[in-house]
């Protein structure tokens, strides 16, 4: 096959196209150009798009022997990715560009400039697991479960997944990796795991969404209306947040209070004890499928955050929305977050949570 | 892949054979050439030797050759050397190497000199843009991008006309067209070894005597106080029997490469739809440029490399981000032909089969390259 692998100069990709480089194929790095503005340095464990990655993917191209070039998404992230998050964000909810980077750039506007170049799949170093079976491709969670990425994987289609490789599915521990890449002559072996949103390299989420949205002071208030301090913009909380209240009424009860509600419309923010977080209904929209889309009502897994419990639910969907009844209650569940669905292992579908409740 | 093209010798040719020999003897060699005991000697001689062979294929006088570290250390020396009382200003055409055009940020006062939309200086508009306060006019012989040939001996008169020095960066020409610094009327003259097959690491500012150049390093004062720094003998010697081995060759071998030159231009317009030449006479032998509406020239990059072709846009990248090409956009062409332009270029090792084997696999490369847009 001719594979486009996606370099983001880690250790995990450069892993992931070395085992293809092994396997037989025609593999081509590209390291996509994110960020218009990239810094010279990674910071630590934050960010991907440092002009030092980038320096790091095609060295490690180099060590492989394969061909390497860097693709220019900046305008396609910048308007797909980063508005999309910053947007979410004013309307009160809690987007995951991770998701939306993979959905909309990865295995979508890097997959079809690939195809029509002639390549057959995208490869990443994601961990999970695809396997085929019946002219069938499905997406399975990784073998160890603590690195486990089929979360950030789970909006993907059948048409996407049938191009995608992801060569470290089956691997069993990170450590392996590393060890495998310092056999490899790949130098990046001890190089730190990114983490956080790699447009924000700081870590500040706060500030960049400041910085974009700006300030708008508010109400922080209880489930009765009554006001127990201010806020300086709604972008700053997400539901279930219980730290950077500022509330100047202690709650009468002393236990913590956890953001309950945002509402960007009132510029209100509702806070709350713990119980009142609980959610026994989630329901969602734009649903997506990693086969086929399944119908009528079923039993399966929800998970709702990245490193989040896999869920017993009662599961039903249309071609329009998707309504999750969840066997017990779950807290801090956010509008704007991905509900991904599994059976057993098995990824199935998304969907995009637009409301929840008790 | 079993057999590769190379097509990029614009951006470094191959070291000939007789360059490579005699650095490989010298190399061995102890001796730095300012030393005065018998080692140092010797490679003083040989340096000499070097720069009076180079002196002679330029055209030029050996106490006229400044050793530099290569093309770009020669034109900084070139514009930031020059100081001429109340001429402050550094005219520049608009279409120079980043070596020269990013010097300009570090210069007092620049005017860029328009061109035309074949690439050649807009004599005319020099005319008036040239003038009492210019102190140094700095245009290039052949470009690296497109090939054209720059007409110099008009920027000349017209410079001295107005009082001022010129600097040619003759880097794309030195090797593929007659170069003549004494008949040329140029004060300031830049050449590399890596382009016509001597080594990487040495080129030279030629500087006509009674022209006063202010040195940009300091040092132990070698190379007539303008360019300190321990002068690498065994390069000057490879940059030496390189241009000797280019000067034999040139008239048979700028015949034969602008033969394949005309033929792949005429080949590729032929065969491929909305290909545009951006290599128009008068140009060098060694270099086409062709502008393929609506393809990234990445894309087109990355199929000739997996078909066995080694190409380039010949225009810079940002953090490995191909820019449009400042050089086309100079003269006139949109932001999606200056990102959409390639380039091909020649030497020895390049044969008619070679070309023949580009024309086969373009249509279909540009085609597959303009699907992904």
């Amino acid at each position: 096959m001719r594979v486009l692998a996606a370099m983001s100069g880690g250790v995990d990709s450069a892993v992931a196209a070395a085992r293809l480089v092994d396997a037989g194929h025609e593999v081509v790095g590209v390291h996509l150009a994110l960020s218009r503005n990239p810094e010279a340095y990674r910071s630590g464990a934050r960010g991907c798009c440092s002009l030092e990655d980038s320096h790091d993917a095609r060295r490690a191209a180099d060590v492989l022997g394969i061909p390497f070039y860097v693709w220019d998404f900046a305008e396609r992230f910048a308007a797909d990715v980063v508005a999309d998050f910053v947007d979410e964000y004013a309307a009160g909810r809690t987007p995951n560009p991770c998701l939306r980077c993979n959905e909309k750039i990865k295995f979508a506007a890097v997959l079809e400039r690939g195809r029509a170049l002639g390549f057959d799949a995208v490869a990443t170093g994601h961990y999970a697991r695809l396997e085929q079976s019946h002219g069938q491709v499905s997406l399975y969670r990784a073998a160890e479960p603590a690195k486990d990425q089929s979360y950030v994987l789970g909006v993907l289609d059948a048409e996407q997944l049938r191009h995608s490789l992801f060569p470290l599915g089956s691997d069993t521990a990170k450590a392996e990796v590393r060890a495998e890449a310092a056999t490899r002559g790949l130098f990046l072996a001890r190089k730190p795991d990114s983490h956080d949103i790699c447009f924000i390299p700081t870590g500040d989420t706060a500030g960049f969404l400041q910085s974009r949205l700006g300030r708008r002071a508010g109400d922080v208030v209880d489930e009765t209306g009554e006001v127990l301090g201010v806020h300086t913009g709604t972008h700053q909380f997400t539901v279930g947040q219980r730290h950077g209240l500022h509330l100047s009424v202690p709650a009468q009860d002393g236990r913590p209070r956890y953001v309950l509600r945002v509402d960007p419309v009132r510029n209100t923010v509702t806070v709350g004890p713990k119980q009142s977080l609980a959610v026994r209904r989630i329901d969602g929209i734009r649903p997506t499928w990693t086969e086929r889309p399944v119908a009528g009502a079923w039993r399966g897994l929800v998970q709702v955050r990245a490193h989040g419990d896999a869920m017993p639910a009662l599961i039903e969907a249309d071609a329009a929305q998707m309504r999750i009844e969840l066997d017990a209650p779950a807290f801090g569940i956010a509008p704007g977050q991905a509900a991904v669905c599994y059976d057993g292992d098995r990824v199935v579908g998304s969907a995009t949570i637009s409301a929840t409740a008790a | 892949m079993t057999t590769r093209s190379y097509f990029d010798h614009a951006a470094s040719a191959p070291t000939v054979p007789q360059a490579a020999q005699v650095m490989a003897e010298l190399l061995a060699r102890p001796g730095n050439p300012s030393s005065l005991h018998a080692a140092g000697r010797a490679a003083r001689r040989t340096l000499e030797e070097a720069r009076e062979s180079l002196a002679e294929d330029l055209g030029a006088r050996p106490s006229e050759v400044v050793f530099t570290s290569g093309g770009t250390e020669a034109n900084n020396l070139a514009l930031l050397g020059v100081h001429v009382d109340g001429r402050p200003e550094v005219a520049v055409s608009a279409v120079e190497h980043p070596s020269v055009a990013a010097v300009g940020a570090h210069l007092a006062e620049v005017v860029v000199l328009p061109v035309r939309t074949d690439g050649r200086v807009d004599l005319e508009r020099a005319g008036t843009l040239v003038g009492p306060r210019t102190g140094l006019v700095s245009v290039m012989w052949v470009n690296n991008e497109t090939g054209v040939v720059q007409p110099i001996a008009e920027v000349v008169e017209l410079a001295h006309a107005a009082g001022a020095l010129v600097h040619s960066d003759a880097v794309q020409a030195f090797g593929h067209v007659v170069i003549d610094v004494a008949s040329s009327g140029l004060d300031l003259l830049t050449v590399s070894a890596h382009k016509l097959g001597g080594p990487v690491g040495i080129g030279a500012l030629v500087v006509r005597r009674g022209v006063t150049l202010r040195p940009t390093g300091f040092g132990g004062g070698q190379e007539a106080r303008l360019r300190s720094g321990t002068v690498p003998v065994a390069l000057a010697a490879g940059f030496a029997a390189a241009s000797r081995v280019a000067a034999e060759r040139r008239a048979m071998e700028a015949e034969r490469l602008a033969g394949l030159r005309d033929r792949l231009i005429a080949g590729v317009v032929a065969t491929v739809a909305g290909t545009r030449a951006n290599t128009v006479q008068p140009c060098g032998p060694a270099i086409v440029n062709l502008t393929f509406a609506g393809v990234r020239a990445d894309d087109v990059l990355l199929l000739l490399d997996a078909a066995g072709f080694d190409a380039s846009t010949g225009s810079a990248c940002t953090a490995g981000v191909h820019q449009p090409s400042e050089v086309l956009l100079a003269m006139g062409r949109s932001m999606e032909d200056a990102s959409a332009s390639l380039r091909f270029s020649f030497g020895p090792q390049t044969t008619a089969e070679a070309v023949e084997a580009l024309l086969g696999v373009l249509p279909g490369i540009v085609e597959r390259a303009r699907a992904a847009v």
